[in-house]
């Protein structure tokens, strides 16, 4: 009796485990399929012709040089904006505020800014920097509105590697005369820089890969030429993908996976980029 | 020497205070933003309209019930989807998977959060919506149920690390405790871990869903864009319309300050009201176990 009930739980045990092995596959099998589908797809229309020339022909042909050097300039306009402002506010988070309702207010407002839906950003940058600003449809509008949505995500990655840094860091240095901000330059950032790095990384490469938050503000459907202002209108990779595959009759399929390749490698490269920075730092780590 | 070390501390402390409280600042301009630009909807159209059934801007038919179903439809398929596999694949990442499978699990279901929605967005024109056309014999792939799909996969990272790191933060005591008195390891997970981190698995759901029903493009791209109600069970296997698509359709070809322009910031500011609900509650859920977990340790 007893050990009819022991084969029943090990057998359901079995039964669950194998169940869990299975969803584990389903989940997992789509997301492989799907990056080696496009890059077994996109890899023949790779050329140095496609990589550095314009569109011609309806972008049916020729390069997608301006969407690639756009979307270039509006990762670095974001992070122009988004990493200096995030990490001091990760800072007055990490090493300033005290816990009270003021601090709480602020990290529901960084929840918040994470969960709101990306076409609203394009909204609320339409209102704001394209129309109240009177910025235009522009590279500017763009890299603003792109920014205010990375901001969550670095206030949180710098954050958390500001706080993993060890208390006795900071008792130290201020025993030995240093000011508050003189222990945060020189001995708090310089131990959570690469925790830093990984998180403006990981909120830069969403920001690169972001459609409907430049779709009214500064994306423009085809430019002849690159942007040679702040103030002008760009194309960017994600939103040149959405106009070859809906907007465009009779594009060829070979454009539309390789621009597909170009845009996951430029994301995933950075992605690559931060895992790295990331493992290194553990392994260099003595605390 | 001292005096000019004094300024500096002064005015770069200051700076960091300001920038502490920008997360407020914005989320507040966010508001008055769309406060501004979508209220005006309300005077042109009167709210009886607004919610009605038909969405019809050209001729001036404003009613956005077609366009909350649509959202209301393509988020619940997508949550059927990514609910029982984002917390399956959180448990087996966090229970069962080995130290060395952990290491390349984790990293491939971060990969697919990286991926643009865009990019999501075209495989389903181009891969999912056909095979689902032919799969299941439908006039057209372009479905709510291909919005699903590719909504369940944005969906399902968010689940899996949030989740994945409320079982992980569950003490290993609870485990042993549980194996010492003769439960088996799945009877562990069931009754000792999941109950232990369900506040984080919870919130887990929470924001996974929060995350689909604020998508966009991939949404744009494969539903087919028919504003129609859902009415019957199949509605899952016609078009239908989302508000985020509606409003990244449409934004794009109205006049600036028309009535359609306000009825769309209207649409945002619905959009923005349900994500901030969505937020406080999932946030509310920590704050509350945080607090209980206090007052037991003290």
């Amino acid at each position: 009796m007893k050990s009819s009930m022991h084969i029943n739980q090990n057998l359901s045990q079995r039964l669950g485990f194998s169940l869990l092995s299975l969803v584990m596959l389903i989940t997992v099998i789509p997301i492989l399929a799907v990056i080696v589908y496009i890059i077994l797809q996109g890899a023949p229309a790779i050329s140095w012709e496609f990589l550095s020339g314009f569109p011609r022909d309806g972008m049916r042909q020729g390069g997608i040089l301006p969407a690639i050097v756009g979307t270039f300039y509006l990762t670095l306009g974001t992070a122009i904006f988004s990493v200096p402002l995030g990490i001091a506010a990760a800072i007055y988070l990490a090493e300033y505020a005290r816990e009270n309702v003021v601090t709480r207010l602020i990290r529901i407002a960084i929840i918040n800014l994470a969960g709101i839906p990306s076409v609203v950003y394009g909204l609320f940058g339409l209102g704001l920097f394209v129309f109240f600003l009177k910025f235009g449809t522009s590279l500017l509008a763009a890299s603003l509105t792109l920014s205010i949505m990375t901001l969550p995500v670095i206030i949180s990655a710098a954050e958390e590697a500001l706080r993993a840094v060890p208390q006795a860091f900071r008792t130290v240095s201020i025993s030995l005369g240093g000011t508050r901000w003189q222990t945060i330059r020189r001995i708090v950032l310089p131990q959570a820089l690469p925790g830093i790095i990984t998180g403006v990384i990981l909120g830069l490469e969403r920001a690169a890969g972001e459609t409907a938050p430049i779709l009214f503000t500064g994306a423009a459907f085809f430019l002849p030429r690159l942007p040679n202002s702040p103030f002008d209108a760009t194309m960017a990779l994600p939103y040149h993908l959405f106009v070859i595959s809906t907007q465009v009759p009779e594009m060829p399929f070979q454009i539309q996976y390789g621009t597909a390749l170009v845009l996951i490698a430029f994301v995933l490269g950075m992605n690559l980029i931060a895992t790295v920075i990331r493992s290194r730092a553990r392994a260099k780590r003595q605390w | 020497m001292d005096k000019s070390l004094d300024w500096r501390e002064y005015v770069i402390t200051r700076a960091i205070k300001a920038s502490g409280y920008s997360a407020i600042l914005f989320v507040g301009l966010i508001f008055i933003f769309l406060l501004r630009e979508g209220l005006p909807a309300l005077a042109d159209v009167p709210p009886g309209d607004l919610l009605s059934t038909r969405w019809y801007p050209i001729e001036n038919y404003f009613g956005i019930l077609p366009l909350l179903s649509g959202s209301l439809v393509v988020t619940l398929g997508a949550a059927l989807i990514a609910m029982p596999l984002g917390l399956g694949s959180a448990i087996f990442i966090a229970e069962i998977a080995p130290r060395w499978l952990r290491e390349i699990l984790k990293p491939l279901v971060e990969l697919l959060g990286g991926l643009p929605s865009v990019v999501l967005g075209f495989l389903g024109i181009l891969v999912l919506s056909p095979n689902l056309r032919t799969l299941l014999d439908l006039p057209t792939g372009l479905t709510a149920l291909a919005g699903s799909l590719l909504l369940a996969a944005i969906a399902i990272p968010t689940i899996v690390s949030i989740a994945e790191d409320a079982l992980d933060s569950v003490p290993q005591s609870y485990r042993e405790g549980a194996l010492a008195v003769g439960a088996t390891r799945w009877q562990t997970i069931w009754r000792v871990t999941l109950p232990a981190a369900r506040s984080g698995v919870l919130t887990a759901i929470m924001l996974g869903i929060g995350r689909a029903l604020g998508e966009t493009m991939a949404v744009m791209m494969v539903t087919g864009n028919a504003p129609v109600i859902a009415t019957r069970w199949n509605s899952l296997f016609m078009p239908a319309r989302t508000m985020t698509a509606t409003i990244a359709a449409e934004m794009g070809e109205v006049a600036n300050a028309s009535t359609h322009y306000h009825v769309l910031f209207f649409i945002g500011l619905v959009l923005f009201l349900i994500s901030l609900a969505v937020n406080v509650a999932a946030s509310s859920v920590v704050f509350r176990q945080k607090k209980r977990a206090e007052r037991i340790l003290s």
